[in-house]
């Protein structure tokens, strides 16, 4: 049950496992997550490639990919435990409770069906409307997405719009039910560079209309930056730290995260080499003893090869999982 | 600036199609020409041993063989449009007759045994896919291995024997009872005894046909439910119902059409098989037939029957491709952007 | 940086494979069993000479008062026993199996090596040479994949028997049969070795062995064989239960091999014209027979498929 604080979160994840059973043995893919989304709020989650950050989302939303599946640990959404519930009783939540939106909008959408077709399904599945009904929400959806002419073009196909327009849609058929939390997995990567802003603003500016909150999957530290309040950074299936954006950016604590902000250029250090963090992030059957971060950190303890470092709560709402803070925490 | 409608694009499409279905045609009318011509000695196979030597060369003269070859090919395909394949050496009846008197009993069996594959292959490959790792999807799949290991004869010549020879439910051989449809077309799905006689020849020529899309649908289902429109309309919450026939389904029928279209025109030329089996008085027996005594006229006759049924049934399978993929067709919204 | 001794390499990837596939053999039953069956009526072929009781093409040895013997049962005439009974003319069913496979797998054997042969050459050639050539083929190729390969081998037959004198038909029969069924099968290996020859034809070492003078051809046929071995292996196999099936259907249409040396297909012809007097056994057991070979075959092409691509299951 997670800590009663001052507001209960709209999402509350608590030492989420995710394994992968596979022929050499279970490959742990996400170990021990532990984070919460306030109402209203933007997460940013990032990391590496394989870090865990798609998995969270889909672990989230039930939509593991056999044979991974949760192996322990809880999701709570608004007071309630989804991550057990029912087959029938889940699928029902997805798209109503909590949407999602992904990376490439060339492949999310049918291409047989028209626009219309689709986003009508999926407002029919989740509400008890008519069709006409269902029609005008379509319509009124495109348009709040910034399709134009969207009385006319939701009888186009898929295959008739940009790539910048079709994730409009996908936005369009996420939030089709009013879902609480929206779940938005890399939702600009696959895009023209010139496009990404405007459609990081349309799923912000709508969420916020609509008092949602999101969990937006990204290893764009940039758009973390200009759109969550706050970032989780995962590494190795491990959370390593997560706090306001602001701060965590500015002043990075856990030696990974520093790295990671070290890497990315900014119009102020232009003169600046980019620092790199050596090696590169473990394959899941390989996750050093203690911290998993141990054999690339520059800070390295003794006792970071031999135990695995919990989230530490810093002041400020943050927490890290490093035992350079530990000893800070008890020096204090 | 002119728009092009769906109408003319569609129009320019088949238009396109059918010029190249004329080619194929002509392709295969130069090799039966080439069988026709070079396969033995047409004059050795019409008149019979006291035939002399002048005999023989004025009937050559007669019959156009000293011309050229393209004028002998251009011959041979205006009477071949016609329907005049010549006369069979063996049977001494004109080609074309035999085959349209035989042609009703293998369109209806291949007819019945195409709709049976398709159904079957369909279902069972949805089915294995969507229950992956059941005992049952388990012993579909195996039973499909053994289903295209068996030789079609060996099913044909296994089922007389269980429900022919042994139980004595149904005919071993021939078309049953059949009456006329119109002047030619006799059909024996009218009569019980036709029906009958129908059901062992049509499960003997499907069942290869339908393990084959099984599978099919199977791998290419698999692949679909693997796609991102498919997880995507999961996480909207779409019913399993609304996302594994309306979504999943139709986007695998897509390539599951084409190779159906050409299983079809494979059910045709299997009919060989089948028929020699149950002794089915169709056009597949009459080939074998042909082929044990070189009978060329209706071996090449055949061979343009085959191909025009190919083109025919490609042709129906682009014009449906066409009617469930809007990527397809290319229409107004294509202008816009 | 934990070791700077350079790791011995040479053979370790081959190993590696090895092992994986051995791996993979090991944990399918399906794969052995298929593995044993097909191993014991391959050997059954091979040594019936030696193998059968009776020698069922040697008339002296024939006793038409033996026929119609059933499976284990003394003949009601001359009380000699045959395991599974005797056909029409009183030979060992047995017997007649055992030479009858022996033809099938000859056939079968000889029609893959034939498609391979002829399939790898095309396909070389055409992924080196490119341009025309190489439309050409893959045209001829897509077009002969739309027909059914029985129904070409039927038509090759055909063609075959109609340039051959009647007087050599017989003689040449088997030998035509390899021909067509060959030929009905080419496309798939070519495919593969064309695929391959493409990509490797533009590689560094290729273009070296042109400078310093080697013919590339040459080298390209050295590097690319091993590479494609694995999907040529797999088609093989799946070839050789087609070709069986291909062999055994055109035979027991009755215009395959002739009725002297009959093959699985020919006995199964023969059986079905007992099947109404009662002798099942004359069709039931060289039955058994095809299928437990074709579907050992089969199976052990697919298995073969799955443990060498793993990604396609």
């Amino acid at each position: 049950m997670p800590a009663l604080a001052d507001k209960a979160p709209l999402l509350s994840v608590r030492d989420l496992v995710v394994e992968f059973p596979t022929r050499r043995g279970v490959l742990r893919a996400l170990d021990k997550v532990s984070f919460d989304i306030a109402e209203g709020e933007v997460l940013g989650m990032v990391g590496e490639s394989g870090a865990g950050k798609s998995l969270t989302g889909a672990a989230i939303i039930g939509l593991l990919e056999p044979p991974g599946r949760i192996a322990s640990g809880e999701v709570w959404l608004r007071g309630e435990r989804i991550d057990n519930l029912p087959r029938e009783r889940m699928r029902r939540l997805r798209g109503r409770r909590i949407g999602m939106v992904f990376q490439d909008p060339l492949t999310s959408l049918n291409p047989l069906y028209t626009v219309a077709r689709q986003l009508i399904e999926t407002i029919r599945t989740h509400m008890d409307v008519s069709d006409t009904e269902a029609r005008n929400r379509a319509v009124g959806l495109l348009d709040r997405v910034g399709i134009p002419a969207a009385a006319r073009r939701i009888d186009d196909y898929p295959h008739h719009f940009s790539g910048g327009m079709r994730q409009r849609v996908v936005i369009a058929l996420a939030l089709a039910a009013e879902p609480e939390l929206v779940i938005a997995d890399e939702p600009t990567t696959a895009l023209d560079v010139s496009v990404q802003a405007q459609i990081i603003d349309v799923l912000k500016e709508i969420c916020a209309e609509r008092g949602a909150s999101v969990m937006l999957i990204t290893h764009d530290m940039g758009v973390i930056a200009e759109t969550a309040d706050r970032v989780a950074v995962l590494y190795a299936g491990r959370l390593a730290e997560i706090g306001p954006v602001r701060d965590v950016i500015q002043r990075a604590e856990h030696p990974y995260t520093a790295g990671l902000m070290g890497s990315i250029p900014t119009l102020t250090q232009t003169a600046e080499r980019l620092t790199q963090i050596p090696g590169s992030m473990p394959r899941l059957d390989a996750i050093p003893k203690g911290c998993a971060f141990n054999p690339r950190c520059p800070r390295v303890l003794e006792r970071c090869r031999i135990e695995r470092p919990e989230l530490i709560a810093r002041e400020g709402g943050r927490q890290v999982a490093c035992w350079l803070y530990d000893r800070e925490a008890q020096d204090a | 600036m002119l728009t092009w409608g769906p109408g003319f694009t569609m129009i320019a499409f088949i238009l396109r199609r059918i010029v190249q279905s004329v080619m194929v045609m002509l392709t295969v009318a130069l090799v039966a020409f080439a069988l026709f011509r070079f396969v033995g000695d047409p004059i050795a196979s019409m008149v019979g041993q006291e035939t002399t030597l002048a005999e023989r060369a004025e009937l050559r003269e007669v019959l156009g063989l000293n011309d050229p070859f393209a004028i002998q090919f251009g011959r041979f395909v205006a009477r071949a449009a016609t329907g005049d394949f010549g006369i069979s050496y063996r049977l001494q009846q004109p080609v074309m007759e035999l085959i349209l008197s035989r042609l009703p009993a293998t369109l209806e069996l291949a007819l019945v045994s195409g709709v049976l594959a398709f159904v079957f292959g369909v279902g069972f490959g949805v089915y294995t896919a969507l229950r992956r790792g059941n005992w049952i999807s388990g012993s579909v799949m195996t039973a499909s291995l053994i289903g295209v290991s068996l030789p079609t004869f060996l099913i044909g010549v296994l089922l007389i024997w269980v429900f022919a020879v042994e139980l004595q439910w149904l005919p071993s051989f021939g078309r049953g009872e059949t009456v006329y449809i119109g002047d030619w077309w006799r059909t024996g799905l009218l009569t019980e005894s036709g029906r009958a006689s129908l059901i062992l020849p049509a499960i003997t020529l499907g069942l290869y046909q339908m393990t084959l899309i099984m599978r099919l649908v199977r791998a290419e289902m698999l692949e679909v439910l693997r796609t991102d429109y498919i997880k995507f309309a999961r996480a909207r919450g779409l019913s399993n119902r609304a996302v594994n026939f309306g979504h999943a389904l139709k986007n695998t029928l897509v390539p599951v059409i084409t190779i159906t279209g050409l299983q079809m025109g494979s059910i045709i030329a299997f009919s060989i098989i089948t028929e020699t089996v149950f002794q089915w008085p169709g056009v597949g027996a009459l080939f074998i037939r042909s082929v044990q005594f070189v009978d060329v006229p209706v071996m090449a006759a055949y061979l343009m029957l085959i191909a025009l049924v190919f083109v025919i049934i490609n042709l129906i399978v682009d014009l449906l491709y066409y009617a469930v993929d809007p990527r397809l067709r290319v229409d107004r919204a294509n202008a816009r952007h | 940086m934990t070791d700077s001794t350079p790791e011995k390499r040479p053979g370790a990837l081959a190993r590696a494979w090895d092992s994986d596939i051995a791996w993979s053999f090991r944990h399918s039953p399906l794969a052995i069993v298929a593995a044993l069956v097909s191993l014991v009526i391959i050997l059954a072929a091979v040594l019936a000479p030696w193998i059968a009781p009776h020698d069922p093409f040697n008339p002296a040895s024939l006793n038409l008062m033996d026929g119609f013997t059933p499976p284990m049962e003394p003949n009601a005439f001359t009380g000699n026993v045959y395991w599974l009974g005797t056909d029409n003319q009183g030979r060992d069913v047995f017997s007649t199996i055992l030479y009858g496979a022996r033809i099938s797998l000859f056939v079968g054997f000889m029609a893959v090596l034939f498609a391979m042969v002829l399939g790898i050459t095309l396909g070389l050639i055409a992924g080196y040479r490119g341009g025309w050539l190489d439309s050409l083929l893959m045209r001829v190729a897509d077009v002969q994949l739309t027909f059914p390969s029985i129904l070409l081998a039927l038509l090759i037959f055909g063609v075959a028997r109609g340039f051959i004198p009647p007087a050599y038909r017989e003689a040449m029969a088997i030998w035509v049969l390899i021909v067509a069924i060959g030929l009905s099968d080419w496309v798939q290996y070519a495919r593969v070795v064309r695929g391959a020859t493409m990509v490797e034809k533009n590689k560094e070492y290729v273009q070296a062995a042109r400078v310093i003078g080697a013919h590339p051809a040459k080298i390209l046929v050295r590097h690319i064989l091993p590479n494609v071995m694995g999907p040529v292996l797999v088609i093989a196999t799946i070839g050789l239960a087609l070709a069986i099936i291909a062999e055994a259907t055109l035979s027991f249409l009755g215009v395959g091999v002739p009725p002297t040396q009959p093959s699985l297909g020919t006995l199964i012809r023969i059986g079905q014209g007992f099947l109404f007097s009662g002798e099942w056994w004359i069709l039931l057991f060289p039955s058994i027979t095809l299928l437990a070979l074709a579907l050992s075959v089969n199976l052990l092409g697919d298995w073969l498929r799955d443990a060498l691509n793993p990604r396609l299951r």
